[in-house]
């Protein structure tokens, strides 16, 4: 078991180390609830389906995330981003409502991306300060409280309802993941992503536009998080003041944890993906288990580093 | 202070297979000053971070006055008296001169650092190498190049070293701080220090040094008292080595008309009006000393330089690109392979494919999409053109040796078809049957009709490859050789700057007067 | 001899952040105190104190990293989880207060050693390990005080957020009316225990090779390798440093509202706010360059800015837009030196 974990590919070795802990959290939370109620829900595929819909806009938000951090970067405005694009898409209303939420994103991926490429702030504090602003505004914009609009159907239709009984919101993440996955594999901009985010003078020199590379991928970025934000308003029936803030922490956890590099240029996006599942079933075993917020936080915490660690140390043996 | 010898006996070092010293016996004595020369890559710098703690050796030992010692860093060097002045500073540019000065080992009052004993230290040592107009509190970053050398020169004065290490330590001075150096070399020979200086100026080392050592090849050939050898017979000391590798032949053809044409180019103060043409089908090699502004030449011409002065002409178009990415677009095409492959040429973890394809995806591509046939087939031909030895295309650049990873990298360029070529130093640690496929390759490519400027730290190869070579020196190209002219003599003389007739006719040493130093 | 510029000045040359913060500051205090229908009262001036404590001490935190060129995100989480401790235990005798106000401190600067050691030895990138971290002293927070709440010794309280006045008569140590006493009796507490803590635990470690090598390994790491410098020992002082000034700030959080607090928002909103001060202070991003006495002013600068919005009777909610501005301004100030790179590839570096 060992040998076979050391001779995979560094790339690979996440996306296993992960799946295996994917299957640990199912079999620790089936003993449980088998002891504890005599029952199995979390083998139930209505009971998993049921989670994946509300994992959907974690996976949304966080296939974003995953294309700013292979570039070596990290956006800390998604919360905000998430919740002003919901505000305006139920401000808005009627056909307008998902479009304009999405130009929400457009615009903060395009404003974080000019400070980062271009005037080469630190994205980790120009996000953060992005972050700030947007929810000012929309402190502002509502005065505080809940807005009173109503998603629309549309956003209801994609967030919450069934077809053939899956709900849509899955779909639609299976399609952002699509999206995603082509675009980093099969794209001029995907590989063009990779290279920056592996050595952005080499990739400068040879030839890639990598300002361009940079703000395009906190647009996608913007854009994703626009579309978690819009969908998990229509989730709820209405957007609502901090709906984004706990996605942060979870989107970029779901990231390292799939193993993409946090330093950029290494990853792959089926590890996102399965970053989220395990964030997802961690969370539910935990809701079944009836853990408080306080220990749902150290356990996050301590799984990041954690796993971290343990990457770590492989890379380090192979080099 | 007492009389000290320091004994090399045996001393090698590889780097990555390639040898950097092999079986060096030296030895240096206090009370002298001892001037280390060589060519690129000779050992030198090799040699004094071995001596200095930077670096452990892999075989052989060193003693001082017989007892054996062996340093894992530059503190224990420094603990036992030996002590650097690096090129490459080694200040902190945010802290102040006192700062520096007392470094690591500040004097305390209470545990805590006593700044008043710290200044008076620094305006002391200051004053040694008449540099009273430093301010002690001024931060590092703010002084001028000169200034920071000379506190440089402070700080290893501070550690009251028995053996001191210059290594280029008066290229960036004044003229003024040239001779406080000299005079200060002169005053700790007098106290008994022995002085290690490695230099370029062939007349500041006859003028100061009482000793020469001669390197080549991570090899030390000779050491000779001042004046035993004639110039003319430093040179050929340095150059005598064995020549290794085979040239493709070179065409005879008249000079072509220029291609690629360069007037009075400068940039900040690292090239300073450099004039050159290239014509099509010819390689051009420059060459000089490390440092000279063949770099940023390179650089300048690939459209990374901001603020350029002067003039460059690209097939009868004027102005040089503004980027990269406009470098390698458009009618005319130039291409880099950049100094340094492991950070600049190639994203080490990403697979060959994608580094061969990192500058073409435009050319194998439907709209946004990439299409897999013509990359795969454009990965085959790169791959088969260059003959690189790979297993998969998939596998990660970082598992192909040197060679094939720079062989990776002009292959990547000759995805863009290029017209012009830059290369920089391509060669440099890779072996000798893959520097001769590139060797060959360069001619091709010039017979296909590209203009090729080569920028080379090894002359033989300049000598072997080039139709011309263009010397550098302070930034700009101060002698042009052709044809027969070009040999390792003319080459290495006019990178030191000094007189090629003085050097052929065997003047004897001492005679060439001091005027060059400090320039 | 000529004459020499006065270290003062070769300081204010070096980091003009740091000066051009003090003036701003000082102009903005007093003109706030102008508009103030109290102003240069005692009263106004303890209250204002009160309320920039605990940000003062986190912007001091997050200096010590940054200056170092890295990043600590975990700073308001462990803020929050001291001021969670302290709503447990600084109650009882004088000396279970003592030993409670001690095991606060304690704890957040052994949460700081912690971030040092998982940053140097298990090589994670500061940033991400203290996200991670952040997250389980939120986590510990909430085991501790799952609802807001707590208490701390009304003593104590009362003492420590007043002026001397009120802290001499509180513990009866002499006659709190005498002639003598008068000339400093109006100084508030809170702004003694931070000067104290500022003058007396910054400016000494800066005097230390350890505080040294933190600015050398921001401004050049590889020269202080060179020199010999403890790259490691430094790397981990910095974070225990922060995670000791951070305890700082939550024990006197605990004091000032007499309880414990462990919420999330709160904790991020102050790590937010921990950047923009250290930056608005004068302090480097990129490291090297400032203190955490620039921070001091910094933190001071942002609260004064809140205050306005209190006597001009502006919305408090637009509060974050203006801290998100301010920060943004504040980072973009450093930018005319990118654009003047002459070598473009010097930005990637």
């Amino acid at each position: 078991m060992t040998l076979a974990i050391a001779s995979l590919k560094p790339e690979d070795k996440p996306v296993v180390l992960a799946s295996a802990f994917v299957l640990v959290i199912l079999l620790v939370g089936t003993v449980y609830t088998l002891a504890t109620q005599g029952t199995a829900p979390l083998l139930s595929p209505q009971y998993l389906v049921q989670q994946l819909q509300t994992g959907s806009f974690l996976g949304i938000a966080a296939a974003g995330m995953m294309v700013v951090i292979l570039l070596g970067h990290i956006d800390l405005s998604i919360p905000w981003t998430m919740t002003a694009a919901a505000m305006m898409a139920t401000t808005v209303g009627g056909d307008m409502a998902i479009p304009v939420g999405i130009a929400v994103g457009v615009a903060v991926g395009l404003f974080n991306g000019i400070g980062v490429a271009y005037l080469r702030i630190p994205s980790m504090i120009f996000t953060l300060g992005v972050d700030s602003v947007m929810r000012g505004l929309m402190v502002a914009h509502t005065g505080g409280f809940a807005p009173q609009d109503a998603a629309t159907p549309l956003m209801r239709f994609f967030a919450a309802e069934r077809v053939l009984g899956v709900p849509v919101a899955i779909f639609v993440w299976l399609a952002v993941s699509v999206v995603i996955a082509v675009m980093l594999r099969r794209t001029a901009f995907g590989r063009a992503v990779y290279a920056t985010g592996n050595r952005e003078a080499a990739a400068y020199l040879s030839g890639i536009r990598t300002r361009l590379v940079i703000l395009g991928a906190f647009v996608v970025c913007g854009i994703c998080a626009a579309l978690a934000g819009v969908l998990l308003a229509g989730y709820s029936a209405k957007a609502y003041q901090g709906m984004g803030t706990p996605f942060l922490l979870p989107a970029i956890a779901a990231v390292v944890i799939g193993g993409t590099r946090i330093l950029g240029g290494q990853g792959r996006y089926v590890g996102t993906l399965i970053g989220v599942v395990l964030i997802v079933l961690l969370n539910s075993v935990l809701s079944i288990m009836q853990m408080p917020e306080a220990g749902r936080q150290v356990i996050y915490g301590s799984v990041i580093i954690g796993m971290l660690l343990v990457y770590g140390r492989g890379a380090r043996v192979t080099s | 202070m007492t009389a000290l010898t320091i004994q090399l006996s045996g001393v090698s070092k590889h780097f990555a297979g390639i040898r950097a010293l092999e079986g060096v016996d030296f030895a240096c004595h206090s009370g002298s000053i001892h001037a280390i020369l060589g060519e690129n890559g000779a050992g030198k710098s090799t040699l004094i971070k071995i001596m200095s703690g930077v670096l452990q050796p892999d075989s052989g030992t060193m003693a001082i006055n017989g007892a054996p010692v062996r340093f894992a860093s530059p503190t224990e060097a420094a603990a036992a008296g030996i002590v650097c002045i690096f090129q490459e500073l080694s200040l902190i540019p945010d802290l102040s001169v006192a700062d520096n000065i007392s470094l690591a080992t500040p004097p305390r009052r209470f545990g805590l650092i006593d700044r008043r004993a710290q200044r008076r230290r620094a305006e002391e040592l200051l004053a040694r190498i008449k540099c009273e107009d430093v301010d002690p509190n001024a931060t590092v970053r703010e002084l001028s190049l000169s200034r920071r050398q000379m506190v440089e020169i402070a700080k290893a004065l501070g550690k009251e070293p028995r053996v001191l290490i210059l290594d280029e330590a008066t290229s960036a001075l004044t003229s003024r701080d040239v001779e406080t150096v000299y005079h200060l070399l002169v005053e700790l020979k007098e106290q008994n220090v022995a002085s290690l200086f490695i230099s370029h100026r062939m007349q500041e080392v006859k003028r100061l040094c009482d000793t020469l050592s001669v390197f080549r090849n991570g090899q030390h050939v000779e050491t000779f008292a001042r004046g035993a050898r004639s110039d003319g017979e430093i040179v050929r000391l340095m150059v005598g080595r064995e020549v290794d590798a085979q040239f493709p032949p070179k065409p005879e053809r008249p000079r072509r008309p220029a291609h690629l044409s360069i007037r009075d180019l400068s940039w900040e103060n690292r090239l300073n009006g450099v004039s050159l043409d290239i014509g099509k089908g010819e390689i051009v090699g420059l060459g000089g000393l490390d440092g000279q502004g063949q770099k940023e030449l390179l650089l300048a011409l690939f459209g990374v330089l901001r603020g350029l002065r002067g003039s460059v002409t690209l097939a009868g178009r004027p102005g040089a690109p503004a980027s990269p990415a406009q470098a390698k677009t458009g009618a005319m095409r130039i291409a880099l392979v950049p100094e340094d492959r492991k950070t600049e040429g190639l994203m080490l973890p990403m697979s060959i494919a994608d580094n061969l394809l990192v500058g073409c995806y435009d050319r194998v591509s439907n709209g946004p999409f990439i299409d897999q046939a013509r990359a795969r087939q454009a990965v085959a031909e790169g791959i088969a053109k260059l003959g690189i030895k790979v297993g998969r295309p998939e596998d990660a650049v970082a598992t192909l040796s040197g060679g094939n990873q720079q062989k990776v990298v002009i292959a990547k360029w000759l995805m863009t078809d290029p017209q012009v070529i830059l290369l920089n130093d391509p060669t440099r640690g890779i072996d000798v049957g893959t520097k001769q496929e590139l060797y060959r390759l360069m001619r091709e490519l010039a017979d296909e009709g590209k203009a090729i400027l080569f920028y080379s730290t090894d002359y033989a190869e300049l000598i072997g490859c080039c139709d011309r070579v263009a010397v550098m020196y302070g930034g700009a190209v101060i002698a042009e050789l052709e044809g027969e002219a070009i040999s390792e003599e003319a080459i290495v003389a006019a990178s030191l700057n000094v007189d090629t007739r003085t050097a052929a006719h065997d003047a004897p040493v001492g005679a060439v007067a001091a005027a060059a130093v400090g320039a | 001899m000529n004459a020499r510029p006065s270290p003062v000045l070769a300081g204010v040359r070096h980091n003009p952040g740091f000066a051009i913060a003090l003036v701003l500051f000082g102009a903005l205090y007093l003109v706030y105190n102008m508009m103030h229908p109290r102003g240069f009262s005692g009263a106004v001036l303890i209250q204002n104190v009160n309320e920039s404590v605990a940000i003062v001490f986190l912007a001091m935190a997050q200096t010590v990293p940054v200056l170092m060129g890295g990043l600590d995100l975990s700073v308001g989480a462990i803020m929050t989880l001291t001021n969670c401790i302290a709503s447990e235990l600084v109650i009882g005798t004088p000396g279970q207060i003592a030993f409670g106000m001690a095991a606060t401190l304690a704890s957040g600067t052994a949460f700081g050693l912690m971030n040092g050691l998982i940053v140097v030895y298990g090589r994670l990138q500061p940033i991400i390990a203290t996200l991670a971290t952040g997250a389980i002293a939120m986590g510990l927070a909430l085991f501790i005080r799952p609802k807001p709440g707590g208490r701390v010794d009304d003593d104590i309280s009362w003492a420590l957020t007043n002026d001397l006045y009120e802290l001499v008569a509180t513990y009866g140590w002499f006659d709190a009316d005498a002639g003598w006493f008068q000339p400093v009796a109006w100084i508030p507490v809170p702004l003694i225990i931070l000067v104290v803590i500022a003058f007396g635990v910054w400016l000494p470690f800066r005097r230390t090779v350890t505080g040294r090598t933190i600015y050398a390994i921001g401004s050049a790491e590889g020269a202080a390798f060179m020199s010999g410098l403890p790259i490691e020992r430094a790397k981990i002082a910095a974070f225990t440093l922060a995670g000791f000034f951070a305890s700082c700030g939550g024990l006197y959080l605990a004091i000032q509202t007499s309880s414990g607090n462990a919420d999330i928002t709160q904790a991020g909103a102050y790590t937010l706010n921990s950047i923009a001060a250290v930056v608005i202070g004068g302090t480097s991003l990129l490291g090297g360059v400032g203190g955490a006495i620039g921070s001091l002013v910094g933190a001071l600068i942002l609260r004064v800015i809140s205050f306005y919005f209190r006597i001009l009777s502006i919305d408090p909610l637009l509060q974050p837009l203006v801290e998100g501005v301010v920060l943004l301004t504040a980072v973009s100030l450093g930018v005319f030196r990118t654009l003047q790179v002459k070598n473009r590839l010097d930005l990637f570096r």
